[in-house]
C-alpha cells in the first residue's frame, strides 16, 4: 500500500497515473464514440447517406423504417461486438484491478509503494529495499513472458540500507534519470543519484508491472514508469493491423457495385425521363406532377430514388456477418481439442479473429527453427575437451555406435548432488573427471560458474535449477554431474561444489550475452585468490579472440565442431584466461564509470567487454542436442504435399540447419541437388545464385506489373524446373542477396527450389524475407516462431503464428495464432484453414447471389410501372429480408459447412490448392454470381407476371392486384434462395435444417401476421397488405408458379455442377467420390492403396501411422 | 490475450469434447451423385410435363371474350368528346356488339380491361389514405399529405381522398343478349360480391358516427374532383353498397401490379332468367357503354371482357406451356446427362489423379 511520496523532482501531471485505459468506453462515452466509430466506415455512413435521401419525399421510395431498421440492427449488432471486446480486454486486467483497485489507479510516478509477497506489481518500480539477504527478490514473470521460472533483481545497496524503516524511506532523496518509456522487457537504463554519488540502473534494479512477487515477504519499489507507460503497456500494442486478402477484393467488389448500382439507376433515370415525356405529360390528368417538377426532373429525382431501392446490391449485413463468420471460425480454432497440448496444459487460441480464411491460402511458410521445429529442451550430448572429443561410444572393435535407450549409461551415483535424470553415455569424460585433469576441471568449471542460472534448494541435495535459456540450464546439469555442481548465488558470489569440496568464487563481473556480442564472461576470484575470466561463446566469435597459441587446438577443435554441428547440434565454444590483478582493478573503475553513464553506456561497456576478452585460452567446445517436436518431418510433408514452401529462418549454423533439414525431410538424399550459397562478395553471390540454378534463363526477370489501379505491385511469375532442388543460404550471403539489385535473383532461385534455408539469419533479415516474399509474389505468407528474435518476422507476415513453448511468451504475444506444437500447424492450416476459407467464400457468393437477386427483380419491374421508383415487394419484406428470413440460413452453412470431415481434408493435403489459387472467391467468381443473379431474376420476375398479369382468382376475384403480386414475387423469391441455400450446403447439420426451415416458418409467419386484420387496424398506415396472403396463399396458380420458378433457378444449377462433376472434376469432387465408396479411411489404406502408395517409403509410412495416431 | 481463462490443475484449460466445439456434428452431405441426379431429373420432367398436360386441358375449357371498346362501335363519338374538354361533363352512351360462339358455361364474370394504364405508379399508390378509407373520423376531415393534391377542394376536405380515389373507373355497362328469336334480353349481373372479403369487412369501413346516416356522416367533405357523385351515392340501387364499401370503388382501390389490368364488374346472375342459368348461350350480344372514362389521358384502351373461371382461375394459358416447355426441356437435359454420365463419369475418366 501506499503510504509516502517520494519528492519527484518533475511535476508529477506529466507524468502519467496508474489509472490505465485498457478498455476503450466506460458506460456513458460508450453510446457516442461508438456510434462515431461506426459511422467512419464506409458501408454505414452510406446507409446513413441513404437515411438522408429517405426522409426527402420527393424522393422517398421506401418508408424510413426499410433502412432504420437493417441500420439499427447492424450498428446494435456491432456495438455489442465492440462492447463484449472491450470488456474482454478489459478482464484481461483483473487481476491487476482486483487487489485494490482504487489505490492502484492513485499511484503515481515518484511514488513509494510496498509490495507484499505473491502480489502483483503495479507499476514499473525501480527496488530499494527488500526483506531478503542482501536485498534480493524473486519474481515470477508469467504475465510479462510467459515463463514461471524464477528471476532475481536485487536493490543497491545504498537504497537496501533504509530495509523497511519508514522514516527513512519518507526521507529518502534521490534522483532518477532514466530512459523514456518504451517497450523492451529485458532493457533499463537509468542512474540513480543519491547523496551526490550516482549508480547504475540497469534492468536488475527494475520490477516490471504485471510480475508476481515469490519468496519475498516484502519489497518497496518506487515508481518509475506507471500507467500506459509501463512497459508491459507498451507492449499491448499491435503495430500493425493485417487484414485479409478477401477483405481487399471485398473493397474492390463494393467499388464494383456502387458502379454498378450507378449504371442501373442511370438506365433507370433515362428510362424514367423517356416514360414522363412520351406518357408521364398526358397521365398528369390523373396524376399531376408536384409544383416545379418536369420529366428530367422528374428522372434526376428516380436517379435518387432507385438508389434507394437498389441499394440492397451493397449489402449493410455483409461485413456484419462476415465478423460473424470469422468470429465463429476462430472459436473453432480455440476450441479443437486436436490441437491442445496436454504436457503444457495449452490449447490453440485465435488471438485475431479477422484472418481466419486468409489460413486456407497460404502458400508460404516461414520457420523458425529453434523452439519451433525442435522441442527447444536442451540435452548436454558430446563436448571436445582441449583437442579430444567425448561423447560417442565405440564398440571393442573401434567402430561408434548408434546410441539407443539400451546403451549403457554412465553412473553417476558416486556424486550425491548429480541429477538422476541426466544420462551421459561416454564413460572416458568420467575417467578424466576422475583422473584430475586440470582441463577437464577447468572446462567443467567454466560451465558452473559461467552463466546466470538461479539454483533453489528446498531440501538439502534437491537442487532445482531456474534457467533462463534452456541452453545454459543444460550445460550447468552437465556440470553438476560431472562433479562441479553449481549450489547457489548471491550477486557477489557464486557457490559451487567442486568434486565434493564446497568452494565459493567471488563475482567480479557479469559480461552479459547479446545477439550482437553472441557470448558470455563472468570475472570471478577463487577462493585462493585468482583472478580468471570465463567465456563461453558461437565459435567464430569466440575465435577470434583466442590467444595465437591456441591455434593447433583450434583446428582440432574446428573438427570436432563441424562433426558436432553435422549432427545437427548446437555447439559452444569455452574460453578462459587468468586476470592480472592491477589491470583488473584498474578496467574495473573504468566499467563502473561506463556502466553509470546515460549516454553510449551500451558502446562503452562493449569496448571495455571487448578490451578484457582476448587473449582467451581455449577449453573446448560443447555440443547440445535439440531434439525435434513430435511431427515435425510428417507435418512438412503433408505441408508442401498441399504445395505450400516451407523455408526454414534460423539463427543457427549452416551445418546444424543442414543436418535439421534432413531429419526434417526438408533436404532429401534423392533431390537433384542442394545448393549452398555461402559467398562473401555480392559478385560472387550473384554469380552463385545465377549459374546454380537455370544458366540457360534470361537474364532480367520478367516481371508482371500488376493491374492498372495499382501500380506499384509487381509479381515475379513461378518458374518451374526438372527436378526437386534445395536451397541453403548462409547470413552474409543472404545479407548481400537481399540488396535491391540482387533480391529478384535470389527470389526466383529460391522460388524454384523445393526448400529454402537461411542459415545464421538475423531478426531484421528474418522479416526482410518475409517482405521480399510479399513483394514479388502475390501470396499469402505465414511466419512461425517461439522466440523474441522472431516477432519481426511475425509481424511482416500475412499470418503470424507463435508457438507458445520454452522461450516465453514475446512470440505469442505478436502472433495471430497461437499453440503449443509445430505439428498443429497442419491441422490449423489444412482444417481449420481450409474450412474458414471454404466458408466465407461459399457465404459470399452466395450472399451476392441472393442480394443481387433481390435487387434485379426491381430493376425488370422498372420497365412495367413507368420507372417510377415502385418497389416490387412489400416494404416490410425489404426491411427484413436480409435480417431475419436469410440471414441464419447463410449463417448457418458458413459456420458449419465441411465439403469433407478433418479426416480427409489431412488425408488429402491437395485439397487445400484451390485457396492457394484463389479458386472459391475471386473476380471472376463474383461475375459468376452476378450472372446467376441475373437469370433468377429474369426467372423471379417474367414467370409471375407471365403467369399472373392478366388472371384471376378461382371465384373470379382479382389477383393481379400489386399486393398479390408483391407477396407471389417475395415468396417465389425467398423459396428459390433457401433451395439454393440447400444446394450450397454440403454438410446438413440438426442446426442447418432447423435454421432453414424455421427461416421458412418464420417468413409464413411474419407474412400471415403482418397481413391481418389485427395489425391493420392498430398500425393503419405500416400495414396496408392485409388480407393478400389469405386471398392469394390459397390459389393453386399461385403455388404453381412458386414452383415453376424454383425449377427454373435451380435445376439449371444442379445441370450445371453435375456436368462440372464428371467432365472436368475438382480434387474436391474426387475426394468426396472416394468418400463415397469407401466411407471408412483405415478401410481404404488396406484395400484400394491411395495414389501415393507405390511410391510409400520408410517416412511415408510412418506418417500413416502418424495420422492414425491424430485421429 | 483475449479468451485467457486462468484455471488449476493439469489440463484444465482442454476444450470441451462436445461435438459442435470439435465440429463433429452429425450431419448429412449430400453430393451430385448421378443415382441422385439423373432420376431426380427424370421425374422432375416427367410431373412437370404431366401437370403441363393437366393445366391445359383446365385452361382449355375456359371461355374468354375481350370485347375493345375504346373507340369500336359507336364509341368513337364519346371517344371524342372525352378528349374535348368543353364536352368532358357532357353524358356519353355507346354500344358494342359482339357474339359468342359458343355458350359460357356455369359462372360468367364480366370484366372491364385498361390497358396502358399505370395503377402502379409509385407516387400514385401512395396517393391514399388507408386511415380514411377504414372509417377514422379525424382522417375523413384531415385526409393525409399523402393525397395531395387530391386531398382538400378549396379547403373542404375530399373524400376519398387521393389520386387513386379520384381516377376511379366510372364507365358502366349494360350487357343485352340478341336471341337468334329476335327481341333484347337484359343480361342480369351481381354488382356486388365482386371485392375481397377482407377488403369489403376490414379494410374499407364506412366512418360511423351514432344516429348519424351515411350522407350526414360525409357532411362538410367534397367529392373527388372527377367524380359525378358523391362517394355515399355510388350505388342507387343498394344502400349497403355506398360510401367507401361500394365494391365497385373497392376493386378500384386495389391497385393493379401491371399497367394492363382487368377488374370485375359483375357476376352473371344466374338465378333471376332461366335463360341464364347454365351460363351465357352462344349468340350476339350487345354492350351498352355509359362512356365516362377518358382513354386518350393513358393512351390506352378499354376493354369489356367476359370469362368463366376454373380452380384454376381465369383463362391464362402461360403457365401450363410453361410447364409443358420445362418439362421437355428438363427431359432433354436429362437424356444428356445420361449420355454424359454413362459416357464419362461412370467410368471414372476424370476421377484419376
Amino acid at each position: 500500500s501506499k503510504f509516502c511520496s517520494f519528492k519527484p523532482i518533475y511535476k508529477p501531471e506529466q507524468f502519467s497515473t496508474n489509472a490505465i485505459k485498457t478498455s476503450k468506453y466506460n458506460l456513458f462515452t460508450f453510446l457516442p464514440l461508438n456510434l462515431f466509430e461506426q459511422f467512419q466506415r464506409i458501408a454505414n455512413a452510406y446507409f446513413l447517406f441513404l437515411l438522408i435521401l429517405q426522409v426527402i419525399p420527393a424522393i422517398s421510395s421506401l418508408s424510413w423504417f426499410t433502412t432504420v431498421v437493417p441500420l439499427v440492427l447492424v450498428l446494435l449488432v456491432t456495438a455489442v461486438k465492440d462492447a463484449s471486446d472491450d470488456f474482454f480486454s478489459r478482464l484481461i486486467f483483473v487481476p491487476f484491478n482486483r487487489l485494490r483497485s482504487e489505490k492502484w489507479m492513485d499511484v503515481q510516478v515518484g511514488d513509494i509503494i510496498k509490495l507484499e509477497n505473491n502480489k502483483f506489481v503495479a507499476a514499473d518500480l525501480l527496488l530499494l529495499s527488500s526483506s531478503e539477504p542482501l536485498n534480493l527478490v524473486y519474481i515470477e514473470t508469467a504475465e510479462l513472458d510467459g515463463s514461471t521460472n524464477l528471476k532475481v533483481k536485487q536493490a543497491l545497496t545504498v537504497t537496501g540500507e533504509m530495509g523497511d524503516c519508514i522514516e527513512k524511506l519518507a526521507a529518502f532523496n534521490g534522483e532518477v534519470h532514466c530512459e523514456p518509456p518504451n517497450n523492451r522487457l529485458d532493457k533499463f537504463t537509468g542512474t540513480l543519484t543519491f547523496r551526490d554519488q550516482k549508480y547504475a540502473l540497469d534492468n536488475e534494479r527494475i520490477l516490471l508491472r504485471g510480475c508476481t512477487l515469490r519468496n519475498t515477504e516484502w519489497c518497496f519499489g518506487l515508481v518509475i514508469f506507471a500507467g500506459p507507460e509501463t512497459k508491459l503497456m507498451q507492449n499491448c500494442g499491435k503495430t500493425t493491423f493485417k487484414r485479409t486478402s478477401i477483405d481487399h477484393l471485398m473493397n474492390v467488389l463494393v467499388l464494383f457495385i456502387f458502379g454498378f448500382l450507378a449504371f442501373m439507376c442511370t438506365v433507370l433515370a433515362i428510362g424514367n425521363g423517356i416514360w414522363e415525356f412520351q406518357e408521364g405529360s398526358v397521365f398528369t390528368a390523373f396524376l399531376p406532377r408536384p409544383d416545379g417538377v418536369d420529366a428530367s426532373f422528374s428522372a434526376f429525382l428516380t436517379f435518387w430514388s432507385y438508389v434507394i431501392i437498389l441499394n440492397t446490391v451493397v449489402p449493410i449485413s455483409l461485413y456484419v456477418s462476415v465478423e460473424i463468420i470469422r468470429l465463429g471460425n476462430s472459436f473453432y480454432i480455440d476450441w479443437d481439442r486436436k490441437m491442445y497440448y496436454p504436457r503444457s496444459d495449452t490449447p490453440a487460441e485465435a488471438r485475431t479473429t479477422t484472418l481466419n480464411e486468409e489460413l486456407g491460402q497460404i502458400k508460404y511458410v516461414f520457420s523458425d527453427k529453434t523452439g519451433t521445429l525442435t522441442q527447444n529442451i536442451m540435452t548436454f550430448n558430446k563436448c571436445s575437451i582441449s583437442g579430444k572429443s567425448y561423447g560417442d561410444v565405440f564398440n571393442f572393435a573401434g567402430q561408434r555406435l548408434e546410441i539407443t535407450e539400451k546403451t549403457e549409461k554412465v553412473d553417476f551415483s558416486y556424486n550425491p548432488l548429480a541429477d538422476p535424470k541426466f544420462s551421459f553415455h561416454d564413460h572416458s569424460l568420467v575417467e578424466a573427471v576422475k583422473l584430475e585433469a586440470p582441463e577437464v576441471h577447468n572446462f567443467f568449471r567454466l560451465l558452473a560458474l559461467c552463466h546466470t542460472v538461479m539454483a533453489e534448494e528446498k531440501e538439502e541435495g534437491n537442487l532445482l535449477y531456474q534457467a533462463q535459456s534452456p541452453d545454459e540450464g543444460a550445460l550447468v546439469t552437465a556440470a553438476r554431474n560431472f562433479g562441479f555442481v553449481f549450489r547457489s548465488r548471491t550477486p557477489e558470489t557464486i557457490t559451487i561444489v567442486e568434486m565434493g569440496v564446497q568452494k565459493s568464487y567471488e563475482l567480479l563481473a557479469i559480461l552479459d550475452f547479446n545477439n550482437v556480442r553472441k557470448r558470455m564472461s563472468v570475472i570471478v576470484q577463487s577462493p585462493e585468490g585468482k583472478l580468471s575470466l570465463y567465456c563461453k561463446g558461437a565459435d567464430t566469435i569466440v575465435y577470434e579472440r583466442l590467444h595465437p597459441s591456441c591455434s593447433k587446438l583450434m583446428d582440432v577443435t574446428t573438427e570436432h565442431l563441424n562433426e558436432f554441428a553435422g549432427e545437427g547440434l548446437r555447439t559452444l565454444v569455452l574460453a578462459h584466461k587468468n586476470l592480472d590483478e592491477d589491470y583488473f582493478r584498474e578496467w574495473s573503475t573504468r566499467h563502473h564509470m561506463a556502466s553509470t553513464t546515460l549516454e553510449d553506456r551500451e558502446e562503452r561497456l562493449d569496448e571495455l567487454y571487448e578490451e578484457i576478452e582476448k587473449d582467451l585460452l581455449l577449453l573446448g567446445a560443447t555440443a547440445i542436442e535439440d531434439k525435434l517436436q513430435d511431427g515435425v518431418p510428417q507435418t512438412i510433408e503433408q505441408l508442401s504435399k498441399a504445395n505450400i514452401k516451407i523455408w526454414v529462418l534460423t539463427g543457427d549454423k549452416q551445418e546444424t540447419a543442414e543436418n535439421i533439414g534432413y531429419s526434417c525431410n526438408m533436404l532429401r538424399e534423392e533431390m537433384t541437388d542442394v545448393f549452398i550459397i555461402s559467398a562473401d562478395t555480392p559478385q560472387e553471390v550473384h554469380e552463385e545464385l545465377r549459374k546454380k540454378m537455370k544458366p540457360e534463363s534470361e537474364d532480367e526477370p520478367t516481371i508482371i506489373q500488376r493491374g492498372i489501379l495499382d501500380k506499384k505491385s509487381k509479381m515475379l511469375p513461378d518458374e518451374t524446373v526438372d527436378g526437386e532442388y534445395g536451397l541453403v543460404i548462409n547470413g552474409h550471403s543472404l545479407a548481400y542477396a537481399l540488396d535491391k539489385s540482387l533480391e529478384q535473383e535470389l527470389l526466383r532461385t529460391a522460388c524454384m527450389c523445393k526448400t529454402v534455408i537461411c542459415c545464421r539469419v538475423t531478426p531484421l533479415q528474418k522479416a526482410q524475407v518475409v517482405e521480399l516474399v510479399k513483394k514479388y509474389k502475390q501470396a499469402v505468407t505465414l511466419a512461425i516462431g517461439d522466440g523474441a528474435n522472431d516477432v519481426s518476422m511475425i509481424k511482416a507476415a500475412h499470418i503470424g503464428v507463435g508457438i507458445s513453448g520454452q522461450e516465453g511468451m514475446q512470440a505469442v504475444l505478436s502472433s495471430d495464432f497461437s499453440f503449443a506444437q509445430f505439428r498443429y500447424l497442419q491441422r490449423l492450416l489444412l482444417v481449420h484453414g481450409r474450412w474458414s476459407y471454404l466458408r466465407m467464400c461459399k457465404f459470399l457468393r452466395y450472399f451476392f447471389y441472393k442480394n443481387f437477386t433481390f435487387t434485379f427483380v426491381h430493376f425488370w419491374y422498372a420497365f412495367f410501372c413507368g420507372f417510377s421508383a415502385q418497389t416490387v415487394y412489400d416494404e416490410w419484406f425489404i426491411t427484413v429480408y436480409n435480417l431475419v428470413y436469410t440471414a441464419l440460413p447463410v449463417l448457418g452453412m458458413s459456420l458449419f459447412d465441411q465439403d469433407v470431415n478433418d479426416r480427409w481434408s489431412v488425408q488429402f493435403p491437395q485439397l487445400y490448392s484451390p485457396g492457394q489459387l484463389n479458386k472459391y472467391f475471386s473476380k471472376t467468381a463474383f461475375f459468376k454470381c452476378v450472372l446467376h443473379s441475373c437469370y433468377s431474376s429474369l426467372v423471379l420476375f417474367f414467370i409471375p407476371y407471365a403467369a399472373m398479369y392478366d388472371t384471376v382468382r378461382d371465384d373470379g376475384r382479382d389477383i393481379a392486384d400489386y399486393q398479390s403480386f408483391a407477396l407471389l414475387a417475395q415468396t417465389c423469391l425467398l423459396i428459390t434462395v433457401c433451395v439454393q441455400l440447400g444446394l450450397d450446403t454440403s454438410y446438413w447439420t440438426a442446426v442447418n435444417q432447423f435454421f432453414l426451415w424455421g427461416s421458412l416458418a418464420v417468413y409464413f409467419a411474419i407474412t400471415f401476421t403482418m397481413y391481418s386484420n389485427g395489425m391493420y387496424l392498430i398500425f393503419t398506415a405500416s400495414f396496408p397488405f392485409i388480407g393478400t396472403a389469405r386471398n392469394s396463399l390459397n390459389q393453386p396458380n399461385v403455388w404453381l408458379t412458386i414452383l415453376l420458378t424454383s425449377i427454373l433457378c435451380v435445376l439449371p444449377v444442379v445441370a450445371y455442377r453435375f456436368l462440372l462433376i464428371q467432365l472436368c472434376p475438382t480434387i474436391n469432387d474426387k475426394v468426396r467420390v472416394l468418400r463415397g465408396t469407401a466411407p471408412y479411411l483405415s478401410l481404404t489404406r488396406r484395400q484400394h492403396p491411395s495414389p501415393c502408395a507405390g511410391c510409400l517409403n520408410q517416412v511415408q509410412r510412418t506418417r500413416l501411422s502418424e495420422t492414425l495416431y491424430l485421429f | 490475450m483475449g479468451k485467457k481463462v486462468a484455471g488449476s490443475g493439469p489440463c484444465s484449460r482442454i476444450p470441451d469434447n462436445s461435438a459442435f466445439k470439435q465440429q463433429r456434428l452429425p450431419a448429412w452431405s449430400p453430393s451430385l451423385t448421378a443415382e441422385t441426379v439423373l432420376p431426380f431429373f427424370y421425374i422432375i420432367g416427367l410431373v412437370c410435363v404431366l401437370l403441363g398436360v393437366a393445366l391445359f386441358l383446365t385452361v382449355q375449357k375456359i371461355q374468354e371474350i375481350q370485347v375493345d371498346y375504346t373507340t369500336s362501335g359507336t364509341c368513337d363519338a364519346c371517344f371524342e368528346m372525352r378528349s374535348n374538354k368543353m364536352s368532358a361533363s357532357v353524358k356519353c352512351r355507346c354500344s358494342v356488339d359482339f357474339s359468342l360462339k359458343e355458350n359460357f358455361q356455369e359462372d360468367v364474370f364480366l370484366y372491364y380491361g385498361l390497358v396502358n394504364f399505370h395503377q402502379n405508379l409509385r407516387r400514385y399508390m401512395d396517393s391514399r389514405d388507408d386511415g380514411q378509407l377504414v372509417g377514422r373520423t379525424t382522417n375523413l376531415k384531415n385526409p393525409s399529405t399523402y393525397c395531395e393534391p387530391f386531398a382538400y377542394n378549396n379547403g373542404t376536405p375530399i373524400a376519398p381522398c387521393g389520386a387513386i380515389a379520384n381516377s376511379m373507373f366510372n364507365d358502366s355497362f349494360t350487357l343485352k343478349y340478341l336471341p337468334p328469336t329476335g327481341g333484347v334480353v337484359i343480361v342480369p349481373f351481381y354488382r356486388t360480391g365482386i371485392a375481397w372479403y377482407t377488403d369489403k369487412n376490414v379494410k374499407f369501413r364506412n366512418p360511423q358516427i351514432e344516429n348519424e346516416l351515411l350522407p350526414q356522416v360525409f357532411q362538410g367533405t367534397a367529392q373527388p374532383f372527377y367524380w359525378q357523385k358523391p362517394v355515399y351515392e355510388l350505388d342507387p340501387s343498394d344502400p349497403n353498397n355506398n360510401g367507401f364499401i361500394n365494391e365497385d370503388f373497392i376493386v378500384w382501390m386495389r391497385e393493379a401490379a401491371f399497367p394492363s389490368f382487368k377488374k370485375l364488374y359483375g357476376i352473371l346472375n344466374r338465378q333471376s332468367k332461366a335463360i341464364f342459368e347454365h351460363g351465357l348461350p352462344a349468340g350476339n350480344y350487345s354492350v351498352t357503354i355509359s362512356y365516362n372514362f377518358p382513354a386518350q389521358y393513358f393512351q390506352g384502351k378499354k376493354l369489356v371482357v367476359l370469362s368463366t373461371v376454373s380452380w384454376f382461375g381465369g383463362k391464362n394459358i402461360f403457365l401450363p406451356i410453361a410447364y409443358i416447355v420445362t418439362g421437355g426441356v428438363i427431359l432433354v437435359v436429362a437424356v444428356v446427362l445420361t449420355v454424359v454420365y454413362i459416357k464419362i463419369g461412370k467410368k471414372g475418366l476424370n476421377m484419376e489423379e
